[in-house]
């Protein structure tokens, strides 16, 4: 019986992938720098385990990268592709819009493509404009592929896992500061795709979020609930299939919906499920998402990108007043 | 070989004229004047949407594939009958994709920018020039891990796929990791309506192999014999694991881009000097002078219009898919959550 152990986000991903490569010979990684453990340990001492042939150091070339993992999938593998960060997976974007998530649909079912397209996302400090994007929402708007954005290192470990058995074609959002996050990682609980965590429980109102923001949800969190106000605190995990049941439900219980996202605020993935809930429930709704703007590089220029615990406490307030 | 003189011969010439019964039956098709039964259809199309025809380049698919295994995969361009049908897959379903019908191999999905038939390791036309490239390195790279056969994959591009990054992204991937994978660049002359000479610095497909150290074979792709005989070597060669591998084959686009571009912006000296050496009257003087009778040759054009007239009755009479097709295979993980 596994036990459970403090690991990073980091250290969890790596165990995921070991424990899917010995299950399953067909696991096989691709990217640059996945050899020496990746550029943020995410595959440290894999190589080392299976040898150059499965975790196999790529040329800078995410569009053969990408569209490599799909003749991979096709021929039987089950690829995990590195991206790098998600700002980079853009120079695979054919690969994985047109090829990866269009295969198995326009040749009526002949061919699957079950990969795992990891791509870190998020703000990483100081890293600017083509360092620190919030691309989920473009993915999830995407037919075909399966959107995964874990907050914690078991939900890493389980989703991961999830991840690479399911047979679709998934885009695996980490987020690029939550690689040093610790905690509790039990090998014998699967985290399943499509499936919300409740994080707090309350009847005040309903706070949805995800990655990194969901610490900065927590703590707002643990501010209003010294103010006596009980938040529903759901961390989406997986962004497409979302958790419409969990989401729902609460929004009908709380009749209350704050959606808060690291990604621009415009046309993001918080409209989506703000636009559901209002359809579904007629909750009252606000959303909290970074401006319209690049994120800039000097302390000043990013904070503006950010969405803080004041700022959240303040719109949830704000929706109960 | 000299499969001039021999069956060999005789069946490349069917596999042309098979590929040139079917686009010429899928382009009239496409222009909504004839039905499958040769009455003024009076209506859409059978055929809609971009028909991407290879008149004129059914050498090199058909000298190609000739050495090719049901369990080789390939991969094309979205000019693909002519590969699809050499690979080995049944041409009536292949018309029954094109009239998007729900017993075409797609299911009717896909047409024909999409056409494919997995059964026999052809992995799919593709509507994005230059796609088809890392994914068949993907494939290869595969068969070289999985070590289970020397099976080999063949990537079909076009000169205009030269210029765009996955091809020089894919072929030094090959090289890398020395992949058993032929590269076959079908030089019809032109990038949709652009000539592609004036658009490609340098010497072409061959000369960007080479500076990569990938060997490269340059070919008459009009002569379906010199293809032939290339690509049993080059293919020898890959199966053989030498790594890539890469044929340049010199051909035309007899037609436009699409089925209803008359290709008006072309010098018509240009066609008229490239229908000259048209793969098929080209192959079937060969044979004849070969010594191979003018009956036999007959028969094989007229099996080939049968087949075809089949096909489009076929076609014709198959049930569309049913709507909800629409929403299967899409994706497994979250199914029924697209409303």
């Amino acid at each position: 019986m596994a036990l459970s152990k403090e690991l990073s986000y980091s250290e969890a991903a790596v165990l995921a992938v070991q424990r899917e490569m010995e299950a399953d010979a067909r696991v096989v990684v691709l990217g640059e720098d996945v050899g020496r453990g990746g550029i943020f340990g995410q595959y440290r001492g894999l190589q080392q385990t299976f040898g150059a042939e499965r975790v196999i150091d790529t040329p800078i070339s995410e569009a053969a990268i990408m569209g490599a993992g799909v003749g991979m999938a096709l021929a039987g593998l089950r690829p995990v592709v590195e991206m790098r960060v998600v700002d980079f997976a853009l120079c695979g974007m054919d690969e994985l819009v047109n090829q990866a998530a269009k295969n198995r649909f326009m040749f009526g079912g002949q061919g699957r493509v079950p990969l795992v397209a990891r791509m870190p996302g998020g703000i990483w400090d100081a890293s600017a404009a083509q360092h620190s994007q919030s691309l989920e929402a473009w993915f999830a708007h995407l037919p075909g592929v399966v959107v995964v954005s874990p907050s914690t290192p078991q939900d890493n470990y389980g989703l991961l896992r999830a991840a690479l058995q399911c047979g679709d074609p998934v885009v695996y959002i980490e987020h690029k500061t939550l690689w040093g996050l610790r905690g509790e990682v039990d090998e014998d609980i699967a985290v399943p795709l499509g499936k919300a965590a409740r994080v707090r429980e309350g009847n005040a109102l309903t706070l949805v979020s995800w990655s990194r923001q969901m610490q900065a949800c927590a703590a707002a969190c643990d501010a209003l609930a010294a103010e006596g106000i009980a938040v529903d605190l759901i961390d989406l995990r997986t962004l497409w299939p979302w958790d419409r049941e969990t989401v729902l439900s609460s929004c009908a219980r709380t009749g209350r919906l704050l959606v808060v996202h690291e990604a621009v605020q415009a046309a993001g993935f918080g409209a989506e499920i703000a636009a559901s809930a209002a359809e579904a429930t007629g909750c009252r709704i606000a959303r909290l998402g970074a401006p319209r703007i690049p994120v800039g590089y000097a302390p000043v220029l990013e904070a503006q990108s950010r969405v803080g615990v004041e700022a959240i406490a303040a719109a949830a307030k704000k929706l109960l007043g | 070989m000299d499969s001039s003189t021999s069956g060999a011969g005789e069946a490349l010439y069917r596999t042309m004229v098979r590929i040139r019964a079917f686009e010429n039956a899928a382009e009239t098709a496409s222009q909504g004047g004839v039905s499958a039964y040769g009455q003024q259809a009076g209506g859409a199309a059978k055929v809609r949407g971009p028909l991407h025809l290879s008149t004129g380049q059914e050498a090199v698919p058909a000298g190609v594939c000739a050495h090719l295994r049901t369990s080789d995969y390939l991969t094309s361009t979205h000019r693909g009958h002519g590969h699809t049908l050499a690979k080995g897959a049944d041409l009536t379903r292949m018309m029954c994709e094109l009239f998007g019908k729900a017993t075409g191999f797609n299911g009717g999905k896909g047409g024909s920018m999409h056409i494919a038939d997995f059964s026999v390791g052809m992995l799919g036309a593709n509507g994005v020039v230059a796609a088809g490239l890392p994914i068949a390195v993907g494939a290869a790279h595969a068969q070289k891990l999985m070590k289970k056969s020397d099976d080999i994959t063949v990537c079909f591009f076009g000169d205009g796929a030269i210029n765009r990054g996955p091809f020089l992204e894919a072929l030094n991937w090959a090289r890398v990791y020395e992949l058993p994978v032929l590269f076959v660049c079908e030089d019809n002359r032109w990038s949709a309506t652009t000539a592609s000479g004036p658009m490609t610095a340098g010497d072409g497909a061959s000369a960007r192999a080479a500076s990569m150290d990938i060997a490269a074979t340059q070919v008459d792709g009009n002569d379906v014999f010199a293809v032939h005989e290339a690509a049993a070597r080059l293919v020898n060669e890959v199966r053989g694991g030498a790594g890539p591998r890469l044929l340049h084959a010199l051909t035309y686009r007899v037609k436009g881009h699409v089925s209803v571009d008359l290709a008006a912006y072309r010098d018509p000296a240009e066609l008229a000097a490239a229908l000259e050496t048209d793969p098929i009257a080209r192959t079937r003087g060969h044979l004849l002078s070969a010594g191979v009778n003018a009956a036999t040759l007959d028969a094989i054009e007229n099996a080939a219009r049968d087949e075809v007239d089949t096909a489009l009755a076929i076609a014709d009479a198959a049930p569309w898919p049913d709507a909800s097709a629409a929403f299967t295979d899409v994706q497994t993980t979250g199914a029924g959550q697209w409303h």
